[in-house]
């Protein structure tokens, strides 16, 4: 059995919108739009999962699912043999953006998955070594409006990091940020990936970031969202996209699937 | 070790008398203060309507001595002061919970609402037949029209900011494992102070507003009876003295609640 396993996820909502969203939205409002028609997926422990897809998907509403935040759905959510239920702080969520609580430090932020530790210098010790990982050191007492977009990603990543957790969900982590910010929390998370082998599961919908980060890679279609393809990647890192040729062919590939025949 | 500091970076904490002093902003309105005064003065005597009936500055600022050093100037302002602050501290102890419990429960809030946002906008004034019937004269109707003035406003600013909190801290909340008192404590309150001292410094300004109606009627005491007593009297300048300290008072209120949305647990804002 899989460390992580999604068995017949199906999740329909209602259209609450006043009008039809597109041509191609077939539920007029009012009628029940399927979101998510019948995933199944199957996740090992320590693997980067990448989960792709055009924007609207349901990417972000899958990953939410997993993680226990939505709990009206069809189907179940497995997790080292347990059934997911409700959100559990051994799984961090790290949020698209707006994840810090806005009114605490980043120290209290990160301390929030720590405070029910006893030995308060121990705590301490921690906190800080979280901080100093995602080298934040000289910016404990910051709350996080005072951050840059990338400072606040850094310090959600430690937050989440800290607490020690089974599973990482990262809701497009990069999104929001300037290329050079984005490339270089990527790299981070990479190197937290290697460093620490913990499972983490990303949404994205930027390609080369999914090849270059992922053990596997999913794919999935437009609303009503299937797995459209799953790969498992086992090429050599670090990946660079601009010298592998068979990684560049795989990106061809995966544009031409979801819909871009062109790419420069 | 102190964690919390909000000074700005150069140490000062972004008061500097000396550059007050200097600053145009200090000066413009005390020169248009003067300038209405004479102005003031300058109408009053030469509308013909006799210092009786229209009476100048310098005939206010001697009735302005006489009521303050009677004392009965302090004594009326203290005993508006502390209907307002009871009515008001009232309002905001059951508002505000009550504005968090409606903004958290939607069956609640879609069942008490409607009574709310009816309720709100008829004046307290118009309570005051009532109030004074159920309470009696004093100060028990004249607090229960201040209370009134406030606690609709209060619950409906509230139940809003508890309802516009973003999601995601939910989330957060939820993913951490706070407990009940976590959530309130560190997501909800923080989350609505902004809003709920915003909505405190309007509604302190409509309680202010509605003391002086409510005193006018109800008891005998407070700046208000002391404008209707004046008048009855026929002494228009104590009347004028009355509306000045009215004006202070009010505007001191509403510096101390501008100085409140500026402590430290709306620094994030």
């Amino acid at each position: 059995m899989s460390f992580i396993q999604i068995n017949n996820l199906t999740k329909k909502h209602t259209n609450r919108r006043g009008s039809k969203r597109s041509p191609a939205d077939v539920a007029a409002p009012g009628e029940m739009i399927t979101v998510l028609d019948d995933i199944n997926l199957e996740f090992e422990e320590g693997e980067m999962v990448c989960i792709l897809g055009p924007s609207g998907c349901g990417k972000s509403t899958l990953l939410r699912i997993i993680a226990g935040f939505d709990t009206d759905y069809d189907g179940e959510i497995v997790i080292e043999g347990e059934k997911v239920e409700s959100a559990s702080s051994e799984h961090i969520f790290v949020f698209q953006q707006n994840g810090l609580l806005p009114w605490m430090s980043v120290w209290d932020n990160v301390e929030l998955g720590l405070r029910n530790v006893e030995d308060v210098e121990k705590k301490n010790e921690q906190i800080q070594e979280y901080i100093d990982l995602v080298e934040l050191n000289g910016f404990e007492y910051n709350l996080p409006a005072e951050l840059s977009g990338g400072m606040q990603r850094r310090a959600e990543l430690a937050r989440a990091l800290a607490v020690k957790p089974d599973i990482l969900y990262l809701d497009e982590p990069f999104t929001g940020l300037d290329y050079f910010t984005h490339l270089k929390i990527r790299e981070e998370v990479v190197n937290i990936h290697e460093y620490i082998g913990k499972t983490m599961i990303m949404v994205t919908h930027f390609i080369e970031d999914a090849l270059v980060m992922a053990d596997r890679i999913v794919i999935l279609s437009e609303m009503p969202t299937s797995v459209k393809m799953t790969r498992t990647l086992d090429f050599p890192r670090p990946r660079n996209i601009n010298t592998n040729k068979e990684m560049g062919d795989l990106r061809d590939e995966i544009f031409l699937m979801l819909g871009v025949s062109y790419v420069a | 070790m102190d964690r919390v500091n909000f000074k700005k970076s150069d140490g000062s904490t972004g008061f500097e008398f000396k550059a007050m002093i200097l600053s145009r902003s200090f000066w413009l309105p005390i020169f248009s203060a003067f300038l209405a005064i004479l102005i003031w003065e300058i109408i009053a005597l030469y509308s013909n309507m006799g210092e009786h009936v229209f009476p100048g500055p310098v005939a206010v600022l001697s009735a302005f001595d006489e009521l303050f050093s009677n004392g009965a100037l302090i004594k009326h302002s203290v005993a508006s002061l502390y209907r307002v602050t009871v009515g008001f501290y009232l309002a905001a102890l059951l508002g505000i919970p009550l504005g968090i419990i409606l903004g958290l429960n939607r069956t609640l809030s879609e069942m008490v609402d409607p009574i709310v946002q009816f309720l709100r906008p008829i004046s307290p004034l118009a309570w005051i037949p009532l109030a004074m019937l159920w309470l009696g004269i004093g100060d028990k109707p004249a607090i229960f029209l201040i209370f009134l003035s406030s606690f609709f406003s209060l619950i409906m600013a509230t139940t809003v900011a508890v309802k516009s909190i973003n999601p995601i801290y939910f989330q957060v909340a939820a993913n951490f494992n706070f407990s009940r008192l976590e959530l309130l404590t560190k997501v909800i309150v923080p989350a609505i102070t902004p809003d709920v001292i915003t909505a405190l410094r309007l509604t302190v300004a409509v309680a202010w507003l509605v003391v002086v109606a409510a005193e006018m009627i109800a008891v005998q005491s407070g700046l208000g009876y002391l404008i209707l007593d004046s008048r009855n009297a026929l002494r228009m300048d104590f009347v004028m003295v009355g509306m000045i300290v009215i004006g202070w008072i009010g505007l001191s209120l509403d510096l101390i609640m501008q100085k409140f949305s500026r402590l430290k647990w709306t620094a994030y804002s």
